[in-house]
C-alpha cells in the first residue's frame, strides 16, 4: 500500500512540476447503514476513506491524464490485495492515459478511461461500457457508477459524421452484485454467497469492440451504435462446472435527441443478439432481448428541474416484456450551495422499484455534506429491484476538495 | 451636386446628434457582448454574501462570434477545485422563441451532458451575475426610452415587453458616450422597489476595444455582491469554430487549458 503511494505522489509531483499541468483531488469519508438488520449480514453496507489525487497534464502534442483512488475500506476486508480489474482493495486506478491527435481529424485515447455515451440518464442500452452497480447502489458519488475501461479509443471526424471506437482488449465486466456488500436472488433464494464465476479473460480474444458514429442534423444528435462482446454481468450459467457465466452478446442499438417544447427529449433503442442461444430456448443461457428508452427533460421552475424516462425491455422468445419509469427531481436552494435530489425508478410489470434521495451541501467552496439514500421495494424477491429490498440503506458523507 | 452633398452631411450631422434609442442600445450590445470576431479571457469571481463570508469562481470563457447576432461560448472551469474541467458550452441564438442549446461536459464521467433550456434570469454559478448577464439579453425583448442625454452619458430605460418572463419591472442602464459600454444598470422589482445594481468598476481598452476588466454586481435586498475580475483578454484571436463542438468538449482545447 505504502509504496504504491509513494509511487503516485511522485508521480504526481514530478509531473507537477512541469508546466501545464492541473492536479486535483479530494478527500471523502462515507458512512452507510442498512435500514433493516437482516441475521448474518453486517449491517454497515458503507465505511470508508477515500483519498483521490489526479493530475492532467497538457502538452501541445498531447495530454496525460492520471487520477488514482486510494482506499482505506472498512466494509469489504477480503481484499487485501490491489485487484485493479474488480477495483476492490486500496487502489481504484480510475485514469491513466494518453490522449493525441495523430492527424487532424482524428484523436487517439490509449489506456485506463472512464467512457459514456448514449442518451439514458441511469438507465443505459448503448453504453456497454463497465458500470458499478455495488458502488451505485451502496451511496458512493454517482461518478462510481462508471467503472474505468482498459481501452483503445480513436475517434475519427470525417466532415459527414463523427465515428468512436473503443477496443478493449480484455473484457472488462460491470462491477455487478456478488454477494459482497450486497445479497441477491439465485434462483432460488435471496443470498449473501459469493457469485462463483467463470470470467472471460483471455487477452486478444475475449475483447470488446463498442463503435459509435453520430452528427447533428437541423439540431438533432443522431447515433448508430455497435457492441461485440459479452453480457456485462454473469447472466448465464454453466451447469457443468456450477459457475455463472458471460455469454457472447452483440448489440446494435441508435438514438435520437434534440430541443423540444422547451425541453430535451431523447429516443433510444437496442437490440441484444445473445448469440450462444439464438433461439433461445437454452434454459442456462440469456435470451436476446429489443430495448427501447424515451425521455424528456424541462426546467420546471428556476432552479426546479424534472426528467421523466420510460424504458421498456422485451425478451424475445419468451415473449416476457419489463416495463420501467424514472423521475428526477433536482431542485438546488440557498444560491445553489443546495441540492436535493430524487431519483426513482419504478416498474409496473415487475412490481418493484427503487429510490435514490440526496442532500448535498456545499459548506465552503472546498467542504461538502452528502446525505444520500438507496431504497429498494419490491411484491417478490425474484425481480431486478426486490432483491435488494433487505439492502435498502442511507449514508452520511464528508469531503473535501483541493 | 454641392448642394446634394451638403444636405446629407446635414442630415448626417443631424442624425448622430440624436442617436435614435435604438440605435444607442444596438451599438451598446455590440460593444459589450461582440467586440471583435472572437476573444477569450480569464475570470475571477468573488461572490461575497451577507454575513461576509465569500466563494470563489475562476473559468476561461472563448467566444465566437458566428453571423446575425448567434455567438458560441466555451467555459473552462479552473475553480472551485470540485468543478476543475468542468466544461459550459453555450451556442447562442438571439431570434425570438429560439432557445441556446447548452451542454455540460463532466470529467469524471467523461460524460457530455446537454442542459434543458431555462429561465435566463437564474444565478450564474451561484453568484449574483444571472445568465443573460454573462451572455446578453436580446433587444427585442424589451422596450427602450432614452431618459437623458447628458455630456458624457446615455440613461436609457428598459421595460420588458413580456413583464412576465423576469424578476424585474424595468431597469435603467446608463451608457458612456464614448465607448457605448454601459457603465452601471439598476433594477426595479415589482414592487418599484430598486433591488439590484449592475456596475462596470474599471474600463480599459484592449486591441482596440473598450473592454469591461472589472464588474460588480449588487443584490441590495439580501445584501450579497458579486465582483468579477478580467484578465488575459485578447481579441481576434482566430478561434477555430470546430472548437465548439463535442470532440472538444471531451478534450479541452489548448486555448481553454494554456
Amino acid at each position: 500500500m505504502r509504496k504504491y503511494l509513494i509511487l503516485a505522489f511522485t508521480l504526481v509531483a514530478g509531473m507537477a512540476a512541469a508546466a501545464d499541468i492541473e492536479t486535483s483531488g479530494f478527500l471523502d469519508a462515507r458512512y452507510g447503514q442498512a435500514l433493516q438488520n437482516t441475521p448474518d449480514v453486517d449491517s454497515e453496507t458503507l465505511k470508508e476513506v477515500r483519498l483521490q489525487l489526479g493530475a492532467v497534464w497538457y502538452q501541445d502534442l498531447s495530454t496525460l491524464t492520471l487520477r488514482s483512488d486510494f482506499l482505506y475500506d472498512d466494509v469489504v476486508t477480503t481484499h487485501d490485495e490491489i485487484d485493479l480489474e474488480i477495483g476492490e482493495g486500496p487502489v481504484d486506478l480510475r485514469e491513466a492515459n494518453i490522449l493525441f491527435t495523430p492527424v487532424p481529424w482524428a484523436d487517439v485515447k490509449l489506456g485506463r478511461q472512464i467512457l459514456t455515451w448514449g442518451t439514458g440518464d441511469l438507465l443505459f442500452i448503448n453504453d456497454l461500457f463497465a458500470k458499478d452497480w455495488k458502488s451505485f447502489f451502496s451511496g458512493r458519488d454517482e461518478e462510481y457508477l462508471k467503472a474505468p475501461s482498459d481501452a483503445l479509443f480513436v475517434s475519427l471526424f470525417p466532415s459527414w459524421a463523427t465515428i468512436d471506437v473503443a477496443y478493449m482488449p480484455r473484457f472488462d465486466a460491470d462491477r455487478y452484485i456478488d454477494g459482497e456488500r450486497f445479497s441477491y436472488w439465485n434462483g432460488t433464494e435471496v443470498t449473501g454467497d459469493p457469485l462463483q464465476t467463470e470470467r472471460p479473460d483471455t487477452w486478444f480474444s475475449d475483447d470488446e469492440l463498442s463503435i459509435r458514429v453520430y452528427r447533428t442534423v437541423a439540431g438533432w444528435e443522431l447515433a448508430g451504435y455497435l457492441y461485440d462482446g459479452f453480457w456485462k454481468s454473469p447472466q448465464g450459467f454453466d451447469p457443468d462446472s456450477g459457475k455463472n457465466t458471460f455469454p457472447e452478446l452483440t448489440v446494435y442499438g441508435a438514438s435520437a435527441r434534440g430541443a423540444l417544447a422547451g425541453g430535451i427529449v431523447h429516443v433510444e433503442a437496442g437490440y441484444y443478439d445473445s448469440r450462444e442461444n439464438p433461439d433461445g430456448d437454452l434454459p442456462f443461457l440469456p435470451d436476446s432481448q429489443y430495448r427501447f428508452l424515451t425521455g424528456y427533460e424541462q426546467e420546471i421552475a428556476t432552479n426546479l428541474n424534472g426528467a421523466a424516462q420510460y424504458y421498456l425491455e422485451h425478451t424475445s422468445h419468451a415473449e416476457e416484456t419489463r416495463h420501467v419509469l424514472t423521475l428526477r427531481l433536482t431542485q438546488r436552494l440557498m444560491n445553489q450551495t443546495l441540492n436535493l435530489g430524487l431519483f426513482t425508478y419504478w416498474s409496473p410489470s415487475d412490481e418493484d422499484g427503487y429510490l435514490r434521495p440526496s442532500a448535498v451541501y456545499k459548506l465552503t467552496d472546498a467542504w461538502r455534506l452528502e446525505a444520500r439514500g438507496n431504497i429498494f421495494f419490491g411484491k417478490t424477491n425474484d425481480t431486478f429491484f426486490g432483491q435488494f429490498e433487505d439492502s435498502s440503506n442511507v449514508s452520511l458523507a464528508v469531503r473535501t476538495s483541493f | 451636386m454641392k448642394y446634394w452633398s451638403i444636405a446629407i452631411l446635414a442630415l448626417t450631422a443631424l442624425h448622430s446628434a440624436a442617436q435614435d434609442v435604438n440605435e444607442i442600445v444596438a451599438k451598446a450590445n455590440q460593444a459589450s457582448y461582440y467586440a471583435g470576431e472572437d476573444g477569450q479571457a480569464d475570470v475571477h469571481m468573488v461572490i461575497t454574501d451577507a454575513g461576509g463570508g465569500t466563494r470563489e469562481r475562476e473559468f476561461r470563457i472563448l467566444r465566437k462570434n458566428t453571423g446575425e447576432g448567434t455567438q458560441k461560448f466555451y467555459v473552462y472551469f479552473k475553480e472551485p477545485a470540485d468543478v476543475r474541467r468542468q466544461v459550459f458550452m453555450v451556442h447562442k441564438r438571439v431570434k425570438q422563441g429560439e432557445n441556446d442549446d447548452r451542454w455540460l461536459f463532466l470529467p469524471a464521467l467523461n460524460l457530455v451532458k446537454p442542459i434543458a433550456p431555462g429561465d435566463k434570469r437564474t444565478s450564474f454559478v451561484g453568484s449574483d451575475f444571472v445568465y443573460e448577464d454573462v451572455s446578453g439579453r436580446a433587444l427585442w425583448e424589451d422596450t427602450h426610452e432614452l431618459l437623458e442625454e447628458t455630456d458624457t452619458q446615455y440613461v436609457i430605460k428598459n421595460v420588458p415587453k413580456n413583464p412576465e418572463s423576469v424578476e424585474f419591472s424595468e431597469y435603467t442602464v446608463w451608457i458612456d458616450k464614448e465607448t457605448f459600454l454601459p457603465v452601471k444598470a439598476e433594477y426595479l422589482n415589482k414592487e418599484g422597489k430598486m433591488y439590484r445594481r449592475v456596475e462596470a468598476l474599471k474600463i480599459e481598452t484592449i486591441d482596440g476595444f473598450p473592454t469591461v476588466m472589472e464588474s460588480k454586481v449588487t443584490d441590495l435586498l439580501r445584501n450579497t455582491h458579486t465582483v468579477n475580475t478580467f484578465s488575459t483578454i485578447t481579441y481576434n484571436i482566430g478561434l477555430n469554430e470546430r472548437l465548439f463542438t463535442e470532440r472538444f468538449l471531451r478534450r479541452p482545447p489548448r486555448e481553454a487549458t494554456r
